[in-house]
């Protein structure tokens, strides 16, 4: 589902008089469906650019980088947009707060998006927020005024809405207490066991040992410094 | 230049000018024709828009009527008719019927008109889009792309602000479902009159330097809403000397004690009436 | 009112499933005598998305945003809307396209409203234009859109005077929807609005967006709006499209110059 082969990125600082910044090289690896493979590595390793470049903000350059059938080095836009809303999902411990609009809604967002009935995507939502412990008169309230642990539940819940085939976790367990990371790993096993292919950094090691069928040090991704 | 056709007050070129712009207008109903507004004898606002109308179309065979809000006799309807009897020396008449020219100020005569008729309008403000779009180039583009929302939102004010369509005269009409045309400022009782009018209906306004005309039997809908629909409205009595109940009626104040009268603003109409025999609340004691 | 101009082929209101682009534009310029107004810009738009112009003042971005409006005539290059010519099309059936199935809010609510008229003639005046005459709908539809431009319906005898300028703003963005466009053009619809104004804005924009399935193309130099807002962002520098991509890309990995200076010039977006 994920297909990296030979992978480069470089950073062209041009507001620092063009230097160039290399920080992944000959990156390759490979994630089948059902499937958890964690990347580990020292911070700076190139952890992040991996999963950036495999989510799109990050420009892919040279090599390949193919997500379930799309190549995102020649992908258009639109197309990554697309594979966005319907077959690749990001889960990050920071919720981008959308103000306004309730909970409930934040997470039943990404269903919508694909155009499953209200009724449907709502039931849904509130199936997670439940298990993940955010309690019911929370849920017609915005996001933006609960505290840090449940800003992160409900962006956890929101990335396991929707069953996409290709889902990247950056830390999904991070500072949440032990009832609610034994949540967050059931439900990264539920979907691997529906098939996905998840690729993720965890730093949490017990969790990572629950989850992650292999690990990739990235740190053989990183370029060789030029003294 | 024979001398027939500089005939009536206009020089030849000035006629032929007007007449051209005449015809245009009459090619295309309701649409605003620009002409070289002539000074007139007369102060702007007195009619010197359908005074040049008026001896534009005069021929010495023509009987000239000449009406101010339906009077025969008030200042201005007077001194025009003075005019043209003293600078083309037609003859002049009171008589809606007898007359073959009719140069009105705010009214349509309740008489009904005939083929052989010219019925000429003083306007002041001819462009019905005026006071809502203030720029010139704006209102002619919107005449030419038919893009007459703004006409509705008129409408539409009117009717929050008062719960009716409060337009009481110079009410805006669409002709043959093209232009939106001010009628002049006859009161909206008139408005159904325009409509399939056998007479040549035409609109000189001086100081806009614009003529607009109605073919005879032209469609003119007065504009409105489904769920308040148009409706031409008079003063609800009948006229004091007559007794006419379905014409136009002015209010008259008889003194300082709240007394008053209604009497029909025609007044070839009311005197045709009395003189049959009909009489009014007020006209017992004059027989 | 009936006329040959109107009712063509702009009778549908909900965009359906369409596979093709709504709005292609190739080679599109525009030049004010010697200087490049803007120029070489091609760019494609469907049915939903939301694209985003970003640069800075005298970048070209309004110049462009007018030539699509139809406000400025392009002197170089191809509009097609729907597979309609935009250069070759009549003013009359762009005016009919403007009024019906698109949409334009200016930055100024004043340039975008009648001042001197009603809230609920503003809103109403769309649908009159294309032939409403039942004054009790009218007003139905000019309430309901208030209400969901969050305006308290109460206020539809009110003029846009007594109104506050995000009230303005968003009495602009009712007006403009009432007929349900598929296509929104705006600039710099958050202009001269509070921080927090701007943020419920946008949230409804961004609401109104999905709901109602619209393309929007919006000009504004805030990056944050353009990060909220746009699926896709187009960078302009002296009438030109420098750099375009995905939002996020363009502005968490900006690959030209300029784009990264623009995008180091910003506190946090």
């Amino acid at each position: 589902m994920i297909e990296i082969e030979n992978l480069c990125k470089s950073f062209t600082l041009h507001t620092q008089g063009g230097a160039v910044l290399p920080v992944l090289a000959g990156a390759s690896l490979r994630v089948g469906p059902g499937e958890c493979v964690a990347l580990t590595g020292a911070s700076g390793a190139g952890k992040s650019t991996l999963m950036r470049m495999i989510w799109g903000n990050y420009r892919a350059q040279t090599g390949r980088l193919v997500v379930d059938g799309l190549d995102l080095v020649r992908a258009t836009p639109r197309e990554i947009i697309a594979l966005r809303r319907e077959r690749m999902g990001y889960v990050s411990q920071f919720l981008r707060v959308v103000p306004r609009v309730p909970t409930r809604r934040v997470v039943a967002d990404p269903l919508l998006a694909t155009g499953a009935p209200e009724d449907e995507a709502f039931a849904r939502a509130e199936a997670l927020l439940t298990r993940l412990n955010i309690p019911e008169r929370l849920w017609s309230l915005s996001p933006t005024t609960f505290s840090g642990g449940e800003q992160q539940r409900v962006n956890i819940a929101r990335g396991f809405a929707h069953p996409f085939p290709v889902l990247l976790l950056d830390e999904p367990t991070a500072s949440l207490d032990p009832v609610n990371r034994a949540v967050v790993l059931e439900l990264i096993s539920e979907a691997k066991a529906r098939g996905a292919a998840i690729l993720g950094i965890f730093h949490d090691e017990a969790a990572r040992a629950t989850v992650a069928d292999r690990e990739i040090d990235v740190t053989g991704f990183t370029p060789a410094r030029a003294a | 230049m024979s001398e027939g056709y500089s005939f009536a007050y206009l020089d030849a070129a000035t006629k032929r000018m007007i007449r051209r712009a005449l015809l245009k207008a009459l090619a295309v109903p309701g649409y605003q024709v620009p002409f070289a507004s002539r000074e007139m004898p007369m102060p702007y606002g007195w009619g010197t828009g359908g005074v040049q109308v008026t001896a534009a179309c005069l021929i010495p065979e023509d009987v000239l009527k000449v009406i101010d809000q339906g009077a025969d006799d008030t200042t201005n309807a007077v001194s025009i008719r003075r005019f043209f009897e003293r600078t083309a020396g037609v003859a002049t008449t009171t008589r809606t019927t007898e007359a073959s020219v009719i140069q009105t100020r705010h009214r349509i005569p309740e008489a009904a008109l005939t083929e052989r008729q010219i019925l000429v309008y003083q306007v002041p403000i001819p462009e019905p889009l005026r006071f809502l779009e203030p720029r010139e180039a704006e209102t002619r583009r919107m005449h030419a792309l038919a893009d007459y929302g703004l006409m509705h939102v008129k409408l539409y004010e009117d009717i929050a602000r008062h719960g009716a369509i409060a337009t009481s005269y110079a009410y805006p009409v669409l002709v043959e479902g093209r232009y939106v045309m001010d009628p002049s400022p006859i009161p909206k009782f008139d408005n159904p009159k325009l409509s399939g009018c056998p007479a040549i209906q035409l609109f000189g306004a001086g100081r806009e330097a614009r003529i607009h005309a109605l073919p005879p039997y032209t469609r003119v809908v007065s504009l409105d809403f489904e769920d308040h629909p148009f409706v031409p409205s008079k003063a609800d009595a009948a006229c004091d000397l007559c007794g006419a109940e379905a014409s136009y009626l002015d209010e008259v104040i008889t003194d300082d004690a709240g007394g008053r009268m209604f009497c029909c603003s025609d007044t070839d109409f009311c005197a045709g009436r009395c003189a049959a025999g009909h009489a009014g609340r007020l006209s017992e004691g004059r027989a | 009112m009936r006329n040959g101009a109107q009712g063509r082929i702009w009778t549908k209101k909900k965009p359906e499933a369409e596979a093709g682009p709504l709005l292609q534009v190739e080679g599109l310029g525009k030049h004010w005598g010697a200087r490049i107004g803007c120029a070489e810009v091609d760019f494609d738009l469907y049915p939903g998305e939301v694209l985003g112009i970003v640069g800075e003042s005298g970048s070209g971005k309004s110049t462009l945003l007018g030539c699509l409006a139809g406000h400025l005539s392009a002197d170089a290059g191809r509009i097609h809307y729907r597979g309609h010519d935009l250069r070759a099309m009549g003013e009359p059936e762009r005016r009919h396209l403007a009024r019906t199935e698109w949409a334009f809010v200016h930055q100024n609510p004043r340039d975008g409203l009648r001042m001197g008229v009603t809230a609920g003639a503003n809103v109403g005046e769309r649908l009159m234009a294309v032939g409403a005459r039942h004054y009790g709908a009218i007003r139905a539809q000019a309430r309901d859109w208030l209400g969901r431009v969050e305006i308290d319906p109460g206020r539809i005898d009110d003029r846009p005077r007594a109104f506050s300028g995000g009230m303005q703003q968003r009495l602009q963005i009712a007006r403009n929807l009432v007929t349900g466009p598929r296509l929104v053009l705006m600039d710099e619809p958050t202009g001269g609005l509070d921080v927090s104004v701007q943020a419920r804005l946008l949230d409804l924009l961004r609401e109104l967006v999905r709901e109602m399935g619209l393309s929007v193309i919006i000009v504004t130099h805030d990056l944050a709006v353009a990060r909220l807002l746009a699926d896709r962002l187009m960078v302009m520098k002296d009438g030109r499209v420098i750099e375009a991509g995905l939002t996020d890309q363009v502005l968490d990995d900006p690959q030209a110059a300029y784009t990264q200076l623009l995008v180091s010039s910003v506190l946090q977006v």
